[in-house]
């Protein structure tokens, strides 16, 4: 039994910091811009299908692969800002969400398109391979990679956020658009930035992803990107270290809830969402707390 | 100004949708023969489409006519969902007015779609629908395969008598027909057959997450994995399953059979055995060889289970309309049901009461690559 | 009764004949696309009411639906169909058992669905803005979930089958002027202006002593009323349901419908609806094979919904206000039309 609660922590861990990486993208749009990017879990797919693509049809090594991928992926959210956000910057919330919800089918519609519905194999790079065996708990080496991976790169997020003058930007135009705006900072470039962070944590979340489930597919996106929503209001949304937080406690509940109750199993994802809803309902500034809500309308 | 831009895209919008459907309507042809095709060509079981569809366009090139008239396939996505099954068949009986139907490819999507042809009577021939459940009672009905207790059968019969195996764990798909059918009928000769089974797990299809229901099957201690679910989840189970050290054979159905689960599933999936309907190496017939020959040149690999199953159902509705001598739906399935000894690709096929008596195939991955291990005749 | 009554009256006359000349001349195709049409704008119309009307911004109308559509489904449905069809677990006796003809089945889906939303409003309106899109899209999953899960209620993925298809025309479009006539009627009253002001201006409609908490429950009620319904009527259409006819994209597709007609007009979503439904049926052919003289077109399943998403974001930059913007049809306009256009010709 207590192997099992161990080998299910680590799971937990290991999901945990995938829905974290991705929940920081959302929390920092919504910081920005005071919108759902519905299709930032679309973009977490976008990430694997440009790894596969590179290892795939342009032979790269891995490495090279993967970074392309993160690239390219960040500056197809910074489009996505541009073409499809920004001229409606100032719209209400409602327009913005529908606009978002646009996108996302667009994405998904358009990978479905482009490379057919059929699922691809993800190949899955040779430093994730194998699996370590340590008296009964099986851990892939690709769990232990993920949350190291996303740890570092929290602190590194974390690091910019504060020391740096983008980063100071960023959480400027989170307190108060408007007035940043007027004390002559070019507030389009900093939002383009923010996406572009945003989604490159979102393509390493995608191929951290699809190294762990190597299948994918371009409907890939929608469950993990609810979720790591979920996992951005829970920990306060608005919040980079509570999107992280929240998506580490979000995993690790997910795993227990099955191990404990295992005929609950199917129940696993209604679980985020209850928690999601009853957060909303009593706590809605989250774990972190921090007062975001400014009205727009 | 920007009103103006909206009306005027608007109205491209409308126009546009009403040109494409007017010259789909105008261009299609009165005098063929018009057969709807409904396969999964997109998602969960998307392989199953894609494979049969190239079947079915080699069948199609080997045989273009039937009585002397063209042959127009109509093909529609079932998108791998019921609910769309049955709006694709609607569309095709009541808009395209087609005189028969091809497909659907899993049990789930023909039941949905078989009240539409038994009320319009439409004759409906599905490749690889392996449920009892869709014959029986239905007189519009046909299927290209065996059926469900016949494959669970010899899946039990193959694990007691050649895997020597007693114990079994089955994983179930609660979300298929397929998958809940089968998985009673190997329990049922299982258990006859002096076996025991000693865990019992659900999955749903599009999952991707295992580990909760490997957790549930190791400490049962099992001596194989009966798995009867669709290739993707196959798949990802082995995969997981051997991360945890779940290293057991399993021993899956005709819904393994597809190049996909080798290439998601790598070296995991060696050893896994499953039940089918057809493999290249045992051709017998002449048309199976000028079809293998066919596909190989058009497509440079050899036809799998769903791209035979599918030129059989083709090649056995264009004997069937040659045999009724009309292209009138009704006497057209007559004539299908009537089907005996046809010389098909997957081997000789009689129809009783629409299911077809043919051997099955056991076929085993070894070395990512699909061997053939032998036959099983009913 | 004045004029406006007494044309709506006959409109209404005309609209039934016209129905009459369909369902005895049209292919059985096109009366689908028609019932289709109906329920899809009987789930608009309620949707808008308290989106547009009372500006609460809810994605909730898909668990509604699917509440609505088990619910009528099961009851309709004869026990020893119900027996047949749950075949990894068994029915939930009390369920198995019960049995109603078609009106008093969906009759009760509307209640079950009511309450529904009359236990989700209490959570639900305690939040505002963004967070109560995210509450009612979450509750729209759960129903989702639980569907797949629940198996002794609503036998999970496998779905319900062969349901009676007793849905026609007459039931389709009568619910439909049910259903406007009863959201026209609260726009029209104290309580629609109610719920506008509400949507207007939240803070100051509470400082003119409205009861805003009230306000928006009716809104919310009476939508899922209808929602239910519509529910049941799609479920005897198609005669099978299964989780997956009630997925978010359920709502996606109402969001754009009543955005493109305008939030806030019944008039538009009407419009908008017949537009969008039947655009989408003749948009169904880039998604397959034509074929023109000898050569065929590949079909690109997909490419339909790519047009779809482009239209929805292009409305959303270049035409926020929809067709109708926040404007009604009325007898009065028409005329003026009329006779502005007779003074200005001749």
């Amino acid at each position: 039994m207590l192997t099992t609660i161990l080998q299910q922590l680590i799971n937990g861990i290991s999901a945990g910091s995938l829905y974290a990486l991705v929940a920081i993208g959302y929390t920092m749009v919504y910081g920005v811009l005071r919108m759902i990017n519905f299709a930032h879990g679309d973009i977490l797919m976008v990430g694997a299908y440009l790894a596969f693509f590179g290892i795939s049809a342009f032979m790269l090594p891995w490495w090279a692969s993967f970074i392309t991928a993160i690239i390219i992926t960040g500056l197809v959210g910074v489009l996505m800002e541009r073409l499809a956000y920004k001229p409606i910057r100032n719209a209400s919330r409602v327009s913005l969400l529908i606009t978002a919800v646009g996108v996302s089918f667009f994405l998904e519609n358009l990978f479905l398109v482009l490379f057919g519905g059929v699922p691809k194999a993800f190949p899955i790079a040779p430093i994730f391979h194998g699996v370590l065996n340590y008296n009964q708990i099986y851990l892939p080496v690709v769990s232990i990679y993920t949350p190291i991976i996303a740890l570092a790169l929290l602190y590194m997020l974390l690091y910019i956020l504060h020391n740096t003058k983008y980063g100071i930007a960023m959480r400027s135009i989170a307190l108060d658009i408007d007035t940043t705006s007027l004390m002559g900072i070019n507030v389009d470039i900093v939002i383009s930035l923010v996406f572009f962070i945003g989604s490159s944590l979102a393509a390493v979340g995608g191929i951290l992803w699809s190294t762990q489930y190597p299948s994918i597919n371009p409907l890939m996106g929608i469950m993990p990107g609810l979720k790591a929503f979920a996992a951005a209001v829970l920990g306060g949304i608005g919040d980079v270290a509570g999107a992280a937080i929240g998506g580490l406690v979000l995993g690790i509940s997910e795993v227990l809830i099955v191990a404990f109750f295992p005929s609950l199993a199917g129940y696993k994802d209604a679980f985020a969402f209850l928690l999601l809803i009853l957060v909303l309902l009593f706590k809605p500034t989250g774990i972190m707390g921090k007062e975001l809500e400014r009205k727009r309308f | 100004m920007k009103r103006t831009l909206f009306k005027t895209v608007f109205l491209a919008f409308l126009a546009l949708s009403t040109v494409g459907f007017s010259i789909s309507k105008v261009f299609a042809a009165s005098n063929d023969i018009k057969v709807g095709v409904v396969f999964s060509m997109t998602g969960p079981v998307a392989s199953f489409g894609q494979s049969s569809w190239q079947g079915l366009q080699v069948a199609k090139e080997i045989m273009p006519t039937a009585l002397g008239k063209k042959i127009d396939l109509i093909l529609v996505d079932d998108q791998g969902d019921k609910v769309q099954a049955a709006n694709a068949v609607n569309k095709l009986v009541y808009d395209n007015k087609v005189d028969a139907i091809i497909g659907p490819l899993i049990s789930g999507n023909v039941m949905s779609a078989t009240p539409i042809v038994e009320k319009a009577k439409i004759p409906l021939i599905t490749p690889t629908g392996t449920n009892p459940l869709l014959t029986q009672g239905k007189k519009y009905i046909s299927r290209a395969c065996f059926i469900d207790p016949f494959q669970g059968k010899v899946a039990a019969i193959y694990a007691i008598k050649n895997l020597h195996v007693k114990t079994a764990a089955i994983v179930i798909d609660s979300a298929q027909d397929y998958s809940v059918g089968l998985a009673k009928f190997f329990e049922e000769n299982f258990k006859k057959l002096g076996g025991k089974i000693v865990a019992k797990t659900f999955i749903q299809t599009g999952e991707s997450n295992f580990s909760a229901q490997i957790a549930a099957i190791k400490p049962a201690n099992p001596q194989i994995i009966y798995m009867p679910c669709y290739y993707q989840e196959i798949a990802l189970f082995a995969r997981q399953a051997r991360e945890f050290g779940l290293n057991q054979t399993i021993l899956a159905g005709d819904g393994a059979d597809e190049e996909a689960l080798i290439k998601v599933g790598g070296k995991a999936v060696n050893g896994l055995t499953f039940t089918t309907g057809f493999a290249p190496e045992a051709i017998k017939t002449a048309i199976g060889k000028k079809f293998e020959a066919a596909y190989k040149a058009k497509y440079n690999k050899l036809p799998d289970n769903f791209a035979a199953l599918a030129a059989d159902s083709y090649f056995m509705l264009v004997n069937a309309i040659d045999r009724a001598k009309s292209d009138n739906p009704i006497k057209i399935n007559t004539a299908i049901r009537e089907t005996k000894n046809f010389q098909g690709v997957t081997g000789n096929i009689t129809l009783v009461n629409g299911d077809a008596i043919k051997p099955a195939v056991i076929k085993k991955v070894e070395n990512s690559k699909f061997v053939y291990a032998t036959s099983i005749n009913p | 009764m004045n004029r406006n009554v007494i044309l709506t009256i006959f409109s209404i006359i005309l609209l039934f004949v016209f129905l009459y000349y369909a369902s005895h001349h049209f292919s059985k195709y096109t009366i689908i696309i028609l019932n289709n049409i109906a329920i899809t704008m009987i789930l608009a119309v309620s949707y808008n009411l308290i989106n547009g009307i009372t500006g609460q911004f809810s994605l909730a109308p898909n668990g509604f639906a699917a509440v609505g559509a088990y619910t009528a489904a099961l009851l309709s449905l004869t026990p020893a169909q119900k027996q047949a069809m749950f075949i990894i677990d068994p029915i939930m006796p009390i369920l198995g058992s019960i049995h109603l003809p078609f009106l008093p089945a969906l009759i009760v889906a509307g209640l079950v669905t009511a309450f529904f939303g009359f236990i989700l409003g209490f959570p639900v309106f305690r939040t505002r803005g963004d967070y109560l899109a995210i509450v009612t899209l979450g509750f729209g999953i759960v129903i989702d979930i639980v569907a797949n899960n629940a198996i002794t209620i609503t036998n999970g993925p496998l779905g319900l089958k062969g349901i009676s298809n007793y849905t026609n025309v007459w039931w389709s479009y009568g619910w439909l002027v049910f259903t406007i006539f009863v959201v026209m009627s609260i726009i029209n009253s104290s309580y629609g202006r109610a719920m506008k002001a509400i949507r207007d201006d939240e803070d100051a409609a509470i400082a003119m002593g409205i009861n805003t908490f009230k306000m928006k429950m009716i809104a919310f009620i009476v939508g899922a009323f209808f929602q239910g319904v519509a529910g049941g009527l799609l479920a005897h259409l198609i005669t099978t349901i299964s989780p997956t006819l009630f997925t978010f994209f359920l709502t996606f597709n109402l969001l754009v419908i009543i955005v493109m007609g305008g939030l806030g007009s019944i008039t538009g979503t009407v419009i908008s609806t017949i537009v969008i439904v039947w655009g989408s049926e003749l948009l169904r052919v880039f998604d397959q094979p034509m074929h023109i003289f000898n050569f065929t077109t590949p079909g690109i399943p997909g490419l339909r919904m790519i047009i779809f998403s482009l239209l929805l974001i292009f409305t959303m930059l270049f035409a926020r206000e929809g067709i109708m913007g926040k404007k009604e049809f009325s007898w009065e306009w028409l005329f003026s039309v009329i006779k502005g256009g007779k003074k200005n010709g001749k």
